[in-house]
């Protein structure tokens, strides 16, 4: 049952790389620039260092939407992790849209140290984006042990 | 001294695990001298009620094979786990949900529709359906509901060990068969056994180069040279992703690896290790061009998923319009 | 209206029930054999690249893996219109053969011939591969696991794989064979030679011998006349691996030949609620219900059909076999325990087969793959799998990727046959009065087992025994009374 659009506030899991995205997202912050706070950020130092399986275990775990934020292309600072993101999240989108989940609730981009708005517009538009699709709340008759959920299964109503 | 009871049963599966078994040959006579065995019903009749009648913890080993596909399946789980010791998910179908676990790439209804209504040769007009309970002229009959998902063994009840492969080599078999037998002390509950702790890269022998792919192919559509590196020869081979264990028999035999022995150690999820690798390999830098590359992989999801579906972080399809 | 439930059926692929229904006098009313099962192979293989299922549709059968291998690269190569190189025929071929070697060996030494070989009012303890290696000597449970271990071999040879071989591509075989391969495989399809001739001579001395068996082949409890479906060569002899499919009426007339690809024109499948297995019956003739004869669509498609169906067979032994069977019986058979015949000359020819292809020179060529070049579209596969015909049916699109799938598998062919058999059994020895023993339940039993519904694993049926559980319940489902034989 999807919530009212008007009370729902996404939730978002951001991977933002040390050297240009997460310190472009600090100097949003430090500039008072106005962006939405539904964003979470966790910091890597490579947005080369996102494997797949964290976004997919993020969107199991109640996110509604992944941003991966990276150096542009060629300003990475190890030299190409950025491009591993540019090849994995175009394929992770595939397997997403097969599984039946909008690819829209994943999203690369690339924002620099010094694009303290470029992160806040994002951080903002994704919000609405995800408001306007909705919650995700992903269907399984399973939640996994290793996670601490209870071994819960029920039969998914036919 | 009675000996050690054994039981075998098999769920939704291929019964290819319990050929395995067969096929350790005449070891076999060793295992069967070695254990007493009370309940598979393939080879032998014994009945549910013969198991429903043994003491909880009766049964010494249980050898599970097969997904959890339908309220039999999932009642004969829950039976066989209270009348064992140690309760093995033997082979892929109950370690990850292997082949049948497709299933849950579609939904039950679709699979009713087209096994019953929409295949060419099925004729139906009167649009009759398998039900879990019929009222037949003389008396009532009743057959095993079928659920929406498929799930692995341990997604309903605790399980002991876990012996991958599609099938668990007979080689393999043998090995935690003679371990058992001689007494040996099992490592802790939740491991995998019967297997290797790499992947099957290490068992291929082929040489291997860096990999700059800028082409996949189907494997209908080159001819691969022996003595080369399949995925460097851009053709998807899962090896990479898979558990070793099984002999690399499949890239022996010329054909790529399909991942049938499941996700390598510490991993959580075969198919997302396989984004990440392929990723890894793929040699552009420019979106236009990874997203044709990208197109050339025919069948992402039934490709890295192969084996795996029911196991993985996703476990199914979500209904459409929902996500 | 009293249920007598035998669940699970046992030593049978995969899981069945029978429900039998007596009526007040103590009569059979009607029996009802239910298959609980079902994946969806049909619909999930839907959205995957068709050379995929070979590997793919190995998985419906862990003990016939090798019959969806075959089927299902047959139709990939009719999908992309691309023809094999002979080279690449004669190894499929060859791993077919070895396969059905070791396929219809366990079957009879493990499954359905105990029933023959000590009896079918043996004690239970003796209705299994122990008792006969009792009557027929100690070595006989090692020649068969022997005998399985290099039929396994040779399919692992050409395969890469003994279960779920992976070998098959469209357009041919990716494996080449090496010289010392080969010679190794020459050495097994002798020893399948030899053992397949002392399985006639078994069959001979043990089962032809026996006037009580003879008298049981013929008995009428056994006896159904259906059509009788099996492939053909062009001088119509029997094929396993490739032919056209050749269906004869109850007399023995040639009623209809096909190519695999117009089996939408011969077969149609019927539903029933209380089982998930369809039943195929012939089109043209008709659903008529579970009733037999030439106004009944129900057909068999078995050892025994597929002899019915041939004109003879293609090697000199197997042959020889095939006319002594004919002469004693008539032609065609439709005593369905005289399948257990059939497949002992079916058995011979496989073995006979496997060591033709394996002394011919072409297989050791490396021409065994021709690249598809045409736009893949739809394709009809068909072998015959050792229970039956099997059918794989593919549509995909301009990449080959699946968007439709039928499947027809082997038993499934059988399974109206597999219901009129035991429901005619169980008339036959339930009567009113009559105690329900153990040999009444194994003579119902004996019924389907002739079918070989897939999966002889019982090489080692190590207790011997045959636990079974009858429940007699009334119509309220008040249990009556239950009898167990064999539990502990």
């Amino acid at each position: 049952m999807k919530t009212n659009s008007k009370n729902f506030e996404p939730r978002i899991v951001g991977f933002l790389c040390n050297w240009c995205s997460y310190t472009g997202a600090d100097l949003a912050g430090t500039s008072r620039m106005k962006s939405a706070p539904n964003l979470r950020i966790i910091r890597l130092m490579c947005s080369g260092r996102v494997d797949p399986s964290f976004i997919l275990r993020a969107f199991q775990l109640g996110a509604d939407g992944i941003l991966v934020a990276g150096c542009h292309p060629g300003d990475c600072h190890y030299q190409e992790g950025n491009f591993k993101a540019l090849r994995r999240v175009p394929l992770l989108k595939r397997i997403l849209r097969e599984f039946g989940i909008d690819e829209r609730r994943l999203r690369l981009e690339w924002i620099s140290a010094a694009e303290g708005e470029k992160f806040a517009k994002v951080s903002t538009e994704f919000t609405e984006e995800l408001r306007a699709l909705g919650p995700l709340r992903l269907e399984t008759s399973v939640l996994p042990q290793s996670l601490g959920g209870e071994l819960e299964t029920q039969e998914v109503a036919a | 001294m009675s000996k050690p009871k054994l039981a075998l049963y098999w769920a939704a599966s291929c019964g290819g695990c319990e050929v395995a078994v067969l096929d350790v040959a005449e070891k076999i006579l060793d295992v069967a001298g070695f254990f007493d065995i009370v309940f598979w019903p393939c080879a032998m009749d014994f009945k549910y009620k013969d198991v429903e009648a043994m003491a909880d913890g009766d049964i010494d080993l249980c050898l599970f094979n097969g997904a959890i596909r339908n309220s039999e399946n999932e009642s004969m789980a829950h039976l066989l786990r209270r009348k064992a010791k140690v309760l093995v998910a033997f082979g892929s179908c109950a370690m990850d949900g292997c082949i049948p676990g497709l299933a849950n790439l579609t939904t039950r209804e679709a699979i009713l529709e087209s096994s019953y209504q929409e295949t060419p040769s099925t004729l139906n007009p009167e649009r009759t359906r398998p039900l879990p309970q019929v009222a037949a002229p003389e008396g009532e009959l009743d057959i095993p509901k079928f659920y929406e998902s498929v799930r692995t063994l341990a997604q309903v009840v605790p399980v002991e060990y876990f012996i991958p492969g599609c099938p668990p080599q007979p080689t393999q078999i043998l090995n935690v068969m003679s371990a058992i037998m001689q007494g040996a002390v099992l490592p802790p509950a939740g491991s995998v056994i019967g297997a290797g702790e790499k992947t099957c890269c290490e068992e291929c022998g082929r040489p291997r180069k860096e990999k700059h792919i800028k082409r996949f192919y189907r494997v209908w559509e080159i001819e691969t040279k022996p003595e080369e590196c399949l995925l460097d020869q851009g053709v998807i081979c899962m090896g990479p992703a898979t558990r070793s264990g099984c002999g690399a028999l499949c890239v022996k035999a010329n054909m790529p690896c399909r991942g049938c022995y499941g996700a390598a150690p510490n991993v959580i999820d075969q198919g997302v290790k396989m984004v990440s690798a392929i990723s890894s390999v793929i040699d552009s830098q420019d979106p236009a061009e990874i997203d044709s590359i990208l197109d050339q992989i025919a069948d992402p999801v039934g490709t890295f998923y192969r084996f795996s579906v029911p196991n993985s972080i996703l476990h199914r399809k979500q209904p459409s319009g929902s996500a | 209206m009293r249920k007598i439930l035998i669940d699970p059926v046992t030593r049978l692929e995969g899981h069945g029930k029978i429900a039998i229904f007596l009526d007040d006098d103590g009569e059979v009313a009607n029996t009802y054999f239910q298959v609980p099962e079902l994946r969806g192979f049909e619909q999930f293989c839907v959205g995957r690249p068709v050379e995929e299922m070979p590997r793919i549709t190995t998985r419906i059968c862990g003990v016939c893996p090798e019959a969806h291998h075959m089927a299902s690269v047959k139709a990939c190569d009719a999908v992309f219109h691309v023809e094999p190189p002979t080279a690449a025929k004669k190894l499929r071929e060859l791993l077919y053969s070895a396969f059905f070697v070791g396929d219809h060996t366990l079957h009879f030494y493990a499954l359905g011939g105990p029933d023959f070989v000590v009896g079918p009012d043996a004690p239970p303890a003796e209705r299994n591969i122990l008792g006969v290696v009792r009557k027929v000597g100690l070595e006989v449970g090692a020649k068969v696991i022997e005998l399985r271990k290099r039929a396994q071999r040779v399919v692992s040879l050409i395969g890469g794989k003994a279960i779920h071989p992976v070998t098959g591509v469209p357009g041919g075989v990716v494996k080449p064979l090496k010289a010392e391969e080969r010679d190794e495989i020459v050495g097994h399809t002798a020893y399948f030679l030899e053992f397949a001739k002392f399985t006639i001579g078994v069959f001979d001395q043990v089962v032809r011998g026996n006037q009580g068996y003879v008298d049981m082949i013929h008995s009428d409890s056994y006896t159904h006349r259906f059509y009788s479906m099996g492939t053909v060569d062009e001088n119509n002899k029997l094929n396993f691996y490739d032919g056209k499919i050749r269906v004869v009426d109850p007399d023995g007339k040639e009623f209809v030949k096909f190519p695999p690809r117009d089996y939408l024109q011969v077969l149609a499948e019927h539903v029933e609620p209380w089982t998930y297995l369809k039943f195929p019956f012939l089109k043209q003739v008709g659903w008529k219900g579970f009733v037999e004869g030439n106004d009944s669509g129900v057909y068999r498609a078995t050892p025994l059909s597929r002899l019915n169906a041939a004109d003879g067979m293609a090697t000199p032994l197997a042959q020889e076999q095939y006319e002594v069977m004919y002469q004693r019986l008539g032609k065609p058979v439709h005593q369905t325990l005289a399948t257990h015949w059939a497949r002992v000359i079916e058995l011979l020819y496989a073995a006979e087969r496997a060591a033709e292809l394996a002394r011919d020179d072409e297989i050791l060529s490396d021409k065994i793959r021709t690249i598809p070049t045409a736009t893949p579209t739809e394709g009809v596969g068909c072998v015959e799998a050792p229970r039956g015909t099997l059918y794989h049916h593919y549509v995909t699109d301009e990449r080959g990727i699946l968007r439709k799938v039928n499947l027809i598998v082997g038993t499934t062919n059988n399974h109206a046959a597999i219901a009129m058999s035991i429901r005619k059994a169980a008339h036959g020895v339930i009567r009113r009065g009559v105690e329900i023993t153990d040999g009444v339940l194994n003579r119902i039993e004996m019924a389907f087992r002739a079918y070989d519904p897939c999966f002889g694993c019982a090489t080692h049926s190590l207790p011997g025994k045959m636990p079974l559980e009858v429940q007699v319940f009334d119509s309220h489902g008040t249990l009556l009374n239950s009898r167990r034989r064999g539990c502990e």
